[in-house]
């Protein structure tokens, strides 16, 4: 049986739980709020409990081009997760071994993380102002995202692949596997789950990116950007639906990423091989 | 195999910090922007008191925060490595500590209005305890909910990587400090912290520089009463002032450079992966 729980264990639970309700309190208070009545204000108390704020989410035009900026917004991550995921995995193989310029392409993935991202926002407008082309979310705005999501992905894959067991590969090409095969049969299928992860962060970092879409978007807004332009000229609820949903939406996107990566896992338990087990 | 990595960041992040570097040596007139080798907008900016004061405000910024998400960030990390005994706990619970990193930061700046508003909850609870008589007007709209906003941010980057650390220090190396006769503070300090000091600095890189490089937590939080440097570049931005802008923002970037060159000194990154 196990020792007994320290007194500081109470303490330190304490905290925790603390800490949990400072991080998620403020969103379920917005999402309580965002069923107020009809004439309710942005603080409690809550006046009445109603769908009133949700129905004009889905109403007027009043609030904005909020069903298009969703679009673009969802488009645009899922681009930026599945460049994120072919281009970090490739990456990642490459960084295995040293090459021509692996020490400053190391050097760029870090900056790359820490610049502040008004930079990349303000370098990338200007050289699309002045080059004579029109700034779009699907361009400009694409590119600058990847700046934010590639170093993440990056570093996963680093990780990764320093933990990887390179007998597998050997393994592999002792058998006649081709390089290619080798990748696509063994190293793609071990490495499944983080890919998922890097997946994740590929699309929910670009569907919440503010900063490095402010000025690389154009006229054409994506959702933070429209959300945010709400707040300078919106003091009714409708703010706290439209958070409470994109809120909603994001825990439904990451409990999916997880559900995956969870079923991947269980699946290859069922499959794995016992071979050798009774040995030892 | 690294091309396509090298080409997105010649193109997105070499090319456009080359076109700052560029454009701050550019002139404008009220309307727009002209190529030109001049060191007036460097000039103007060195020889203001307002720049001064804006970066000092940054740093301060930045350091507070620093050690707000240092302290929380290292205390709930303690608690998820050595405290819970259970694998499956330590990823559940570490899980719900990452799910808001992957949510909305403007939507968790907005969640803060109901709680700290003229009318709001902290206001309308401490009425109701007697603790004040009136609202109080520097809970929202002032540097304290910059701040406030900032740790609630960005506690998660100090967490993870500590946690990370943490998580690959031996047990039986606690084991022998306790055998050895130590306290659970000794321990602590002359066990844990040592080999958690590579997870302290890579969150310390984090926090720092997302504080630094913030323009719109700051004018958020504050209500456009406070400045850090990215709202000064992003008023200068507003004002078509693209020169100027950019040489604040190479500033900008060559501060946090130097910062994170003297913290990279302290670590080796690579190595902690």
């Amino acid at each position: 049986m196990s020792e007994p729980r320290p007194k500081s264990f109470y303490a330190l639970a304490t905290f925790f739980a603390l800490f949990l309700i400072f991080l998620y309190g403020p969103t379920i208070t917005i999402a309580i709020l965002s069923f107020q009545g009809p004439g309710g204000g942005l603080t409690f108390p809550m006046r009445g409990v109603s769908l009133h704020w949700f129905r004009d989410l889905f109403q007027e035009q009043a609030v904005g081009d909020i069903w298009g900026s969703f679009s673009r917004s969802f488009t645009l991550g899922l681009m930026v997760m599945v460049t994120t995921v072919v281009v970090s995995v490739m990456g990642g193989l490459a960084f295995r071994k040293r090459f021509k310029g692996s020490g400053i392409l190391f050097y760029l993935i870090i900056t790359s993380l820490v610049i502040p991202s008004i930079l990349v926002s303000l370098g990338v407008g200007l050289i699309w102002s002045q080059s004579g082309l029109n700034v779009h979310w699907s361009t400009s705005g694409f590119g600058a995202q990847l700046t934010w999501t590639l170093p993440f992905g990056l570093l996963i894959m680093f990780a990764v692949f320093n933990r990887f067991d390179q007998s597998y590969e050997e393994a592999a090409r002792d058998l006649g596997a081709s390089p290619w095969q080798t990748i696509r049969h063994v190293v793609l299928p071990i490495i499944a789950p983080s890919l998922i992860g890097v997946a994740l962060f590929g699309f929910t970092l670009s569907y919440d990116e503010f900063a490095r879409t402010l000025l690389t978007s154009g006229s054409r807004n994506t959702l933070p950007l429209e959300i945010f332009g709400m707040t300078t000229n919106v003091t009714t609820p409708v703010i706290f639906a439209l958070g409470t949903l994109t809120t909603v939406f994001s825990f439904l996107v990451i409990g999916l990423f997880l559900l995956v990566v969870w079923w991947m896992d269980r699946r290859r338990k069922a499959q794995g091989s016992d071979a050798g087990q009774g040995l030892v | 195999m690294a091309s396509p990595l090298a080409l997105v960041l010649t193109v997105f992040l070499v090319a456009p910090i080359v076109m700052i570097v560029i454009v701050s040596f550019w002139g404008a007139t009220e309307f727009s922007i002209y190529p030109a080798f001049q060191f007036d907008n460097y000039a103007f900016l060195f020889g203001s008191e307002v720049t001064y004061r804006v970066f000092l405000n940054t740093f301060k910024y930045a350091g507070i925060t620093w050690v707000f998400t240092l302290l929380i960030g290292f205390t709930v990390a303690y608690f998820l490595a050595f405290h819970v005994r259970s694998l499956k706990w330590q990823i559940a619970l570490f899980l719900l500590c990452t799910i808001p990193f992957w949510t909305s930061n403007i939507i968790r700046m907005i969640s803060w209005i109901p709680f700290l508003g003229r009318n709001g909850l902290a206001n309308s609870t401490l009425i109701s305890w007697g603790v004040v008589d009136e609202p109080l007007e520097w809970l929202l709209f002032s540097d304290f909910s910059v701040i406030l906003a900032f740790v609630h941010l960005y506690t998660l980057f100090m967490v993870v990587p500590i946690f990370n650390t943490m998580m690959r220090i031996d047990k039986s190396l606690i084991e022998a400090a306790t055998d050895a006769g130590a306290t659970g503070w000794q321990t602590l300090w002359h066990v844990v912290i040592p080999l958690t000091k590579p997870g302290i600095m890579i969150g310390t890189i984090f926090v720092v520089t997302l504080v630094m490089g913030d323009f719109i937590t700051v004018r958020f939080m504050s209500g456009s009463q406070s400045a850090n440097v990215g709202r000064m570049i992003q008023n200068d931005i507003g004002l078509l002032q693209y020169p100027s802008a950019s040489a604040t923002a190479v500033i900008l970037l060559v501060t946090v450079l130097m910062v994170i060159g003297l913290l990279l000194r302290l670590v080796d990154i690579r190595k902690e992966l």
